[in-house]
């Protein structure tokens, strides 16, 4: 399973666990289901069926550009970050 | 100034293997440039061109009464007024924000927010017609710091704020647009196992990019209801993008043309005049140009924030560093969107830490809305952070450099925002630092001496380009990246090397959003890598197609064929062999030609570290600071034309000395800046400063074909605190807020 | 609209004449009325250099010289610094070493290194930085400008 890294500021979503174990081959189903497991997640990080705007997403150290398609596999960090660009 | 007994720029390149890549041509548009033949924005010209004006507003906080245009619009040679009235309806809050940026509506949030556009016949007329627009306020007490705009009873820009925390609204109406936090370990048992502890506050103003020219744009919105802007930008797309969004337009009724720009460091990523010759263009019929004064650039462009800054960083005797904490609040200006965000994820990335925690705060005040600059966010963070290392080598008592590398971040270090560091190369920019003959050296009688090292992450994003033979042999590069310091040439030789042609053999052109695919903002450090990316793969692309051709020609099979430094050969038989030029002329009879493209998003972009060594000398009657030597190390993965490189380094650390000595917004208690003239703005000129050394240094990114990691901005990071450590040396003085002008310096006691 | 003074002029060594209102700069008849845009503008007020020109042998920033000033005079832009098709050596050097990223400020670096290396043509360091001084530039750092000019001054010394 892979590991989800809760930021703190969401820490109230998942009772102040830090790192949660999800199920999941996408970022995708790793937000479906560490919202099922801890409701709130999905409404916090997605919208229109897409990351939002001010979220990244990073995979093993890499901020994604595929969003919620980009594969996870079984031994991955996930990090959900805020959305930064540069000059 | 020294002589120089030892090279002064440097390349510590790991990877020697190529043809092009690494050379120093000459840059395709260099002889348009050198001889006034290259069009920028203000250039532009088209028949029946109209002038546009923009009245601002004089005031930092004022409610927005009433706007009566009716005298101007009467005045002999006026074409057309608009104001906010003439944009579609807004959905949502921030959709209207956007708007009023562009053309406030209710209310005026900073001095120089426009308020209506003129055309004419020409623009002193214009100028004139503004005179004539009478406009009635309700004036506000101004917020001018995030100390005042985070106060209990601090005046609200916005009553529909409310403070958003990593995607949840708090429901909580404050001047505080977002506040953003990370946080690793346990920051009390790091600071409880510190033997020593540094903590203080540290504070920035507002400074302005400073590009030379002006921000402008030629709008023409034509009978079938396209609309056509010509303008200097960072991003045509992003213009497009954002007229169709503002203008409610579907973005293929907006064509954007980029001109040749002046400059930007991230300042022209926003759109300002752009609409507003748009709406004017709209209503007349006619082609309407726009240019900014310099007051205008300053005083309604975006700037990068002032900021507060807090740091506490915890050691032990060893040197080891057990905790680091970070509480930072950015001046957003009129509207939601500080750099905090950036600057959070880079204040201590250079450090492998057990705990720590950030706060960042988004705060809007009665300033320009702040626009991205160089990194945005991450040097006023280091001017803090690496002010405290210096002090805390000081109190342990060992050599700064030595106490970064025994706690310097490598592959494997989890940040302090989470994720685990690729391969990045800080440890070597670090070494570079201390072997190098400026460290080595003793200072000058008189002279401090301050080192610090900076990070920025660089971004990927997506880049397009097209690549068609020529019968020549040449090949035509068509991109959507704005050349604003001779990308193209470091695009094209991305495609040169891979096709094993001379680079003066690729023509690199920019072209226009009807034209090639969607490609994000020159910014973020990303062009060479992207757009560069790109154009390896359109080349790879074009590569294989060559070989195909080839082996239909003899008749052969494709996998046994092979091209390389541009001939195309058979593995087995040496008498099949063709050079790529003598390909190119038979293409037309073999059936057709020859054309690549790719577009790509890549990751594995790969941060930038890059270290300074200053030497400075104090007048200690004036104040005045000196810099009488200085180093920029960086590491660049690789160095494509090593020119431009050095060209990057030495104008990202530049701009930095001059945010650490000299520049800054003075604002007026009213809010209105009393310094928006590039006199009194003072940025460095040639005199003020020495030769600026560099040291590539070249820890190759996995994540890229030929390991590049973007340049342009991690070298702007490191110069505040490098200068601020060499004064604290030269002078006993901690100065803790930028600029450290000579009154300011003054001001301080030695520690 | 005030009425227009007819201006006469040596420009790059062609006559030129012109019409101006009175308050229009030489820099707005130049880049406006004549449709000479290499010489540019960057602040209007004299500060930023990127509007160098040189009259009757010394360098101005044409945006604090009005149009109707220029007449009888003799003026040089950035358009007549080449010979031809041939590249003044300054011009050469300029893409040699680097020394422009965007290229804004180009046009007046290259006006006033030229009239530096009439005058003095084996400047110092200092005495270049001196000089150029009124020239802004914000993308370089000056560093490979200055060594632009060292170079250009070492041609036009060799040729």
């Amino acid at each position: 399973m892979a590991l989800v890294f809760i930021p703190s500021l969401m820490q109230n979503l998942s009772n102040g666990e830090q790192r949660v174990s999800v199920e999941g081959a996408n970022v995708r189903q790793i937000i479906d289901n560490l919202d099922s497991m801890f409701p709130g997640f999905k409404n916090r990080l997605v919208e229109d069926g897409r990351v939002k705007p001010n979220i990244s997403v990073a995979i093993d150290g890499e901020i994604t550009p595929l969003g919620m398609i980009e594969k996870v596999t079984e031994d991955s960090e996930v990090h959900f970050l805020p959305a930064i660009s540069g000059g | 100034m020294t002589t120089a007994d030892y090279e002064r720029n440097m390349v510590l390149a790991t990877d020697t293997d190529y043809k092009v890549i690494g050379t120093r041509p000459v840059r395709h548009d260099g002889a348009d440039k050198v001889t006034g033949r290259a069009i920028y924005g203000a250039d532009f010209d088209a028949a029946g061109l109209l002038h546009g004006k923009i009245l601002r507003s004089p005031h930092a906080h004022a409610k927005i009464i009433s706007i009566d245009t009716s005298k101007a619009e009467k005045l002999d040679g006026v074409k057309a007024v608009v104001t906010s009235k003439d944009f579609p309806q807004s959905e949502s809050r921030k959709d209207q924000w956007l708007k009023d940026n562009i053309l406030a509506s209710d209310k005026a949030l900073y001095a120089g927010q426009a308020i209506a556009g003129v055309a004419a016949s020409n623009p002193h007329v214009a100028e004139s017609a503004l005179g004539l627009i009478e406009v009635e306020y309700e004036v506000l007490p101004p917020v001018l710091t995030t100390q005042e705009a985070m106060a209990s009873n601090a005046s609200i820009l916005h009553d529909s704020l409310t403070t958003e925390e990593l995607g949840e609204d708090t429901g909580v109406v404050s001047n505080v647009a977002s506040h953003s936090q990370h946080v690793k370990g346990d920051i009390s048992k790091g600071f409880e196992d510190a033997d020593v502890i540094i903590e203080r506050e540290y504070n920035t103003k507002t400074v302005h990019q400073g590009y030379i020219e002006p921000h402008n744009a030629t709008a023409l919105w034509s009978p079938d209801g396209r609309l056509h802007v010509w303008c200097s930008t960072q991003g045509s797309f992003v213009v497009r993008d954002s007229l169709a969004e503002l203008l409610d337009l579907p973005v293929s009724m907006v064509r954007v043309t980029p001109t040749e720009i002046g400059g930007g460091f991230g300042g022209k990523i926003p759109i300002y005049v752009e609409p507003v010759a748009a709406l004017l263009s709209r209503k007349t019929g006619a082609p309407v140009k726009i240019v900014m004064s310099r007051r205008e650039t300053f005083e309604a462009s975006g700037p990068t924030p002032g900021s507060q800054i807090k740091i506490k960083i915890g050691a032990k005797h060893d040197g080891t560093l057990t905790a680091a904490y970070a509480w930072m609040a950015m001046e957003a200006g009129a509207y939601p969107g500080s750099p905090v965000g950036a600057a959070v994820q880079c204040v201590f990335s250079t450090y492998d830490v057990e705990n720590s925690t950030i706060d960042g705060f988004d705060v809007v005040v009665n300033k320009p809305k702040t626009a991205a600059y160089r990194a945005p966010g991450a040097p006023n963070a280091a001017f803090g952070a690496e002010q405290a290392i210096n002090e805390l080598a000081e109190k342990l008592g060992m050599d700064p450099i030595e106490l970064r590398l025994k706690n310097v971040a490598k592959e494997g270090t989890r940040r302090p925002d989470g994720p685990v560091f690729g391969k990045i190369g800080a440890k070597e920019v670090l070494e570079a630092m201390r072997d190098h003959p400026h460290y080595q050296s003793d200072k000058a009688e008189g002279t401090g001496r301050g080192v610090s090292i900076g990070f920025w992450f660089n971004i990927g994003f997506d880049s397009a380009c097209n690549i068609a033979v020529n019968k020549d042999g040449s090949v035509n590069l068509t991109e959507g990246s704005t050349d604003i310091g001779g990308s193209r040439t470091s695009i094209a030789m991305h495609a040169a090397e891979v096709l094993g042609i001379p680079v003066e053999d690729v023509r690199p052109s920019v072209v226009d959003t009807d034209t090639i695919g969607f490609t994000a903002v020159t910014g973020g450090s990303r062009t060479t890598f992207a757009t560069g990316w790109a154009a390896y793969e359109a080349a790879q692309d074009v590569k294989k197609q060559c070989i195909e051709r080839a082996a239909k020609i003899w008749d052969v099979d494709a996998n046994g064929l092979q091209m390389e430094d541009g001939v195309i050969s058979s593995k087995s038989d040496s008498e099949l062999r063709m050079t790529f030029k003598e390909l190119a002329e038979q293409l037309s009879d073999t059936g057709g030609g020859i054309s690549g493209s790719a577009s790509v998003n890549p990751s594995g972009v790969g941060g930038s570290f890059a270290g300074n060594i200053a030497d400075v000398s104090v007048d200690p009657e004036t104040g005045k600071t000196t810099v009488e030597r200085f180093t920029c190390v960086q590491d660049v993965g690789k160095a494509i034309h090593p020119s431009y490189v050095e060209g990057q380094m030495q104008g990202g650390s530049v701009q930095g000395i001059g945010w650490a000595l000299n520049e800054e917004y003075f604002m007026n208690d009213e809010g209105t800046m009393t310094n928006s003239s590039l006199l009194d703005y003072r940025m460095p000129t040639s005199l003020d400063l020495p030769m600026i050394d560099t040291v590539i240094v070249e820890v190759a990114n996995p994540g890229h074909p030929f390991g590049v990691r973007g340049v342009g901005e991690a070298n702007i990071v490191p110069p505040t605190p490098t200068i601020a450590n060499a004064i604290y040396d030269a002078t006993g003085k901690r100065m803790t807020q930028l600029p450290m002008s000579p009154g300011a310096i003054l001001s301080v006691s030695p520690e | 609209m005030p009425a227009k003074t007819y201006v006469q002029t040596t420009i790059n060594g062609e006559h030129v004449d012109f019409l101006c209102e009175p308050r229009q700069s030489l820099l707005e008849c130049l880049r406006d009325e004549i449709g000479l845009t290499g010489t540019k503008e960057g602040c209007n007020d004299g500060n930023c250099g990127a509007c160098t020109v040189n009259i009757d042998g010394r360098i101005v920033t044409s945006c604090l010289v009005l149009g109707v000033e220029a007449e009888g005079a003799d003026i040089e832009t950035i358009e007549g610094v080449a010979d031809g098709s041939n590249l003044h050596p300054l011009q050469l050097a300029f893409l040699e070493n680097a020394a422009l990223q965007c290229g804004i400020c180009t046009p007046g670096f290259i006006i006033s290194s030229k009239a530096l290396l009439e005058q003095n043509p084996n400047p110092s360091e200092h005495e270049i930085r001196f000089w150029l001084a009124n020239n802004l530039c914000r993308c370089t750092g000056y560093d490979k400008i200055v060594r632009a000019v060292q170079d250009a001054a070492k041609r036009l010394q060799e040729a």
